[in-house]
Parts: C-alpha cells; structure tokens; sequence
C-alpha cells in the first residue's frame, strides 16, 4: 500500500494529460519552427496550448513564456525587473522571509550586483503584512515579490492588496503561484499581477515544463540565448509534449477546482483535527489562509526525518523542514519565519494530499504519524527532560 | 532504492539497547536540539568491563542507527576498549552513513566517551585507560 501525501513536492500526471501529450511524442513529432506542414502542426499545438494556458489565468496568449519550470520562470521574471529597474536607477527589491529557494536565491545574486533586498517578515500565521510592503517601498523600488501560496505550510497571501498599492505605486508585481495555479483561482488583472510563474507537475503535468505570465509591454531578458522561439525571449526547441500536456493538465484542473477544493480541504481539516490530538504539537500557519491540500505541524521532542522514515515504512510518502531533509545544519527558512525555534522546527512534518485521497487514508494517516510520534518520544532524552520538567515545553 | 544501508536501516528500524538505566554507573549526553541531534548513553560497569549499556536518541535516522550500533559495539567488552571506540568503527559496523551523515558517528563515539568519563569521575579509585 502506499498513500502518496507529497502533492506539494510534484503530482501524479494526470491521465487526461498523458493522453495529450502522447500523439506529440508518438506522431507529431516535427518541429515548431519548420515551415512544412508537419512541423505547423506542432505548431498549432504549441500556440493552442499557450491560448488555453493564458484562459485559465485571465492573460492574453502573447503574455505566456514557456519554459522550463517554476524555477525557471521565477529567475527570469526577477532577473527582468531587475533589468528593467537598473535602467531607470532603481535598485530596491521588496519581497519576504519565506520565498522558495527559485526566488531567494536570483535575489541573493542580484545582490551582490548592487540590488538592496528587503526581505518582509510574516506573522506568527505565515502571511505577509500588506501593510509592510507598502512601509517599504521607496522612490528606488523596481520591484515586489511575493509568492502566492507557500510550499511549505501553505499559506495564501493577500496578492490581489499587493498587487493594488504595487499597481498605484507604479512598481512591478511578480508572484511565484507555483503551489497555486491549478488549485486556486487566480486572474491576474484582477489581482494587478504582472508576472507570474508555474509549474505543469504541480498540477497533475509532466515534470520539466512550465510558464511565465508577464504582462504586454514588459521587456523580458533572456536566460537562455539561441533560436527565436518564445517571441524571442526563451531559445530553444519547444518542448511540445510537455506544452500540451500541461495545457490539458491546467485546463482540467481549473475545470474541477471548486469541487476537488472543497473535497480536499475536507480531509485537511479532518487531518489538523485529528493530529492536533497529538499533545505538545501544532499546525504551522493559518487555519484557514491556506491550501486546501496543505498541512504542516510541528511535534516537540522528535526529529522530523526519523518520523519521515518511519511514515515511509508504513507507506505514507511526505515531507518534513527538519534540517536532516533539507541537506543543511538549519531547519526550513520557513518555520524559522513563523517563529518556530530550531528545537521545535526539526519535528515538522508537511502532508499534502492529493485529488482522490479519501477519509480512510487520512485516518490511517492519523493513527501512524500518532504511532510514530509517540514511539519516537519514548526514546528521546528531550522528550523525557521535558516530561520531567527539567525543560519548558514551548508547544 | 534507500537513502540508507540495510544496517543502517535496520538498527534505525529495531534500535538495540534503547531505554535508559536507572542506577547507571556513567551517563553521557552529546549534541543539542537546535542542531537536531541528542544523544545519551547510560553505561553499567563492573570489574572494569560494561556489562550493560542503554541510549536514548532525539534525531535522524543515522542518529539513531549510531546509538544503536555504538552500544552493539561496547556491550560486554573491557572498558578500554569502549574507550578506543571510534566514529568510523561506528560507521563502518553500519555499512558506511552518507558523507554528511558522519557527524552522527562521531556523536556516539563522543557520546560513550562522556560517559565514560563521567564513571571515572564518580569512581575516583579507578584510572581512566589511556
């Protein structure tokens, strides 16, 4: 058996993706750029891929770059503001505490070219203030990122008031939406967003393709120079199959988003219940500003990989911000973030289900992660010390 | 496909000597919780030799298979050789730890070392091997 609670980490493909995407590996194999009727037919295909990648986000075709992946598409879109704001002399940067690596790490390099960075703390529930992205902004900001929805403990930002000040401030917009397209409405019009990035295997589509939305007018920089596809703006030959496999993953996934929400965060809920029975544990971020597939809680007094280990044993796949599973000496950016000490951080445990989990998975979920929390503390010296009162709890 | 060795895999499944001894005659704690890793080992000795020995670990599974392999290793055997124990002894028991794992080896080598000292400590009449 095996209940994969991972769904943050990449999907299943969905069937009607892999059906898309099959004449384009089995058949239509030309290439886009041939001007003979074999390759218009990849073409075709790529152009109504980006048609209906831009309906499900309320863009126009022409505002979506592909390429390859969530990451891919952050660095450009941060690295072309940077561009854009460097010619006009402004060279401040806003965004916050718990961006994904994509993001954090294009502004850690920008600067060491001379950007000042303000990185926004977020409350105790994971979410950003807008009232601090408007605190800092100045006369030199060029820019403002901030994601969607976090990976990690699955909070949803109030994009749509960001994007508000950034568009009467005059200042760039990107949101990294790559936990969110697919699973959240999103119209970035609507909202004032004016890049946007995303990852086809987040929402049930191949595994290295993506998309970047910026708005008409905005200049990009290329990452990757060579052939003229993209409009220019991304070389390469298009990776057809996985373009129109990720159309026809978005567009399902947009076409069942209400019902596989209310689904979905049906278990969430029934999960937090039931793992928030654990004493001394507690859900990392907002109740309710969350995803509806993410739950993430830290248990005090067990170490998050030995519980990750013993979860896969009993075949429950995911995920945990301990520092043993993030290949570095310190727990996840994020849990530090919200305020979660080192102690505390390292039992963090992230569940993220998927379309057709179902209450019995869940509650075999509840039992296990139970049984191994309470196994693991039967040995662990912090745990005893707690119990004895030769330490303070902090859950 | 495991991140991990079956030895390893196997002392982190079924952790030998876990518990902790009342009346231990050195105990040792290693590491800290902001690091992740703790570790600490209860030691009975007689005539110089450990006849019993228990650990307790809060940390990953690399940790715990250390703890459990170290105490395999120094149950029954004279003092000075508990003493000679060394990370990579540890490790090498263990079918090898990923490189970034060894720091849990060398929390049970230092961990039964503490320990060790703390018995010398409270039995001043004893020498400590060199």
């Amino acid at each position: 058996m095996r209940i994969y609670a991972d769904n943050a980490a990449t999907t299943r493909m969905s069937r009607t993706a892999i059906d898309a995407m099959m004449p384009f590996i089995e058949e239509y194999y030309g290439n886009p750029s041939s001007l003979y009727a074999f390759g218009q037919q990849a073409r075709e295909a790529v152009e109504e891929a980006r048609a209906t990648v831009a309906g499900c986000i309320g863009a126009d075709p022409r505002e979506i770059i592909f390429t390859s992946g969530g990451s891919e598409a952050d660095n450009q879109a941060i690295l072309s503001a940077a561009a854009i704001g460097r010619k006009a002399g402004k060279l401040h940067i806003i965004s916050d505490q718990i961006e994904h690596h994509a993001v954090l790490h294009t502004l850690k390099k920008l600067e060491k070219e001379g950007f000042s960075v303000t990185y926004l703390p977020v409350g105790t529930d994971g979410i950003v203030r807008v009232e601090d992205v408007e605190a800092a902004i100045t006369e030199n900001t060029c820019l403002v990122t901030i994601m969607y929805a976090n990976n990690e403990i699955g909070t949803i930002q109030p994009i749509r008031e960001i994007g508000e000040i950034c568009r009467k401030k005059n200042i760039l917009f990107h949101t990294d939406a790559v936990q969110a397209v697919g699973h959240l409405p999103i119209d970035v019009n609507a909202e004032s967003i004016d890049m946007l990035s995303a990852s086809a295997h987040k929402f049930h589509g191949p595994k290295g393709v993506g998309f970047l939305y910026a708005k008409k007018g905005l200049k990009l920089v290329n990452l990757i120079e060579g052939g003229a596809q993209e409009r220019g703006k991304r070389a390469g030959t298009e990776n057809v199959p996985g373009i129109v496999a990720m159309a026809a993953a978005l567009k399902e996934s947009v076409g069942h988003m209400e019902e596989t929400a209310k689904a979905v965060a049906a278990l969430r809920d029934r999960l937090i219940a039931g793992l928030s029975e654990i004493p001394h544990s507690a859900l990392n971020g907002d109740a309710v500003k969350r995803l509806p597939s993410n739950v993430s809680f830290c248990f005090e007094g067990i170490e998050g990989e030995s519980l990750l280990l013993l979860l896969d044993d009993k075949g429950i796949c995911a995920s945990s911000g301990s520092a043993c599973t993030s290949g570095s000496l310190d727990p996840s950016h994020v849990l530090l973030a919200i305020g979660r000490v080192h102690d505390v951080a390292h039992g963090s445990l992230r569940l993220t289900l998927g379309d057709g989990a179902t209450e019995e998975e869940a509650d075999y979920i509840i039992r296990s992660v139970k049984e191994v929390v309470d196994y693991l503390r039967g040995f662990s010296p912090v745990w005893r010390d707690l119990c004895n009162g030769k330490g303070t709890f902090i859950l | 496909m495991s991140l991990y060795s079956e030895k390893v895999m196997d002392h982190f499944r079924n952790p030998r000597n876990v518990g902790v001894i009342e009346d231990a005659d050195g105990v040792g704690e290693v590491g800290n919780a902001k690091c992740g890793d703790i570790m600490k080992i209860y030691l009975k000795i007689e005539d110089d030799v450990i006849t019993d020995v228990k650990f307790e670990t809060f940390g990953c599974g690399s940790a715990i298979a250390s703890s459990s392999m170290a105490t395999e290793l120094i149950k029954g055997k004279p003092v000075a050789e508990a003493m000679a124990l060394t990370n990579k002894a540890v490790a090498e028991a263990l079918d090898g730890l990923p490189a970034y794992k060894m720091h849990c080896s060398v929390l049970a080598e230092e961990a039964i070392k503490k320990a060790l000292e703390d018995y010398y400590a409270k039995h001043p009449d004893k020498h400590m091997p060199e």
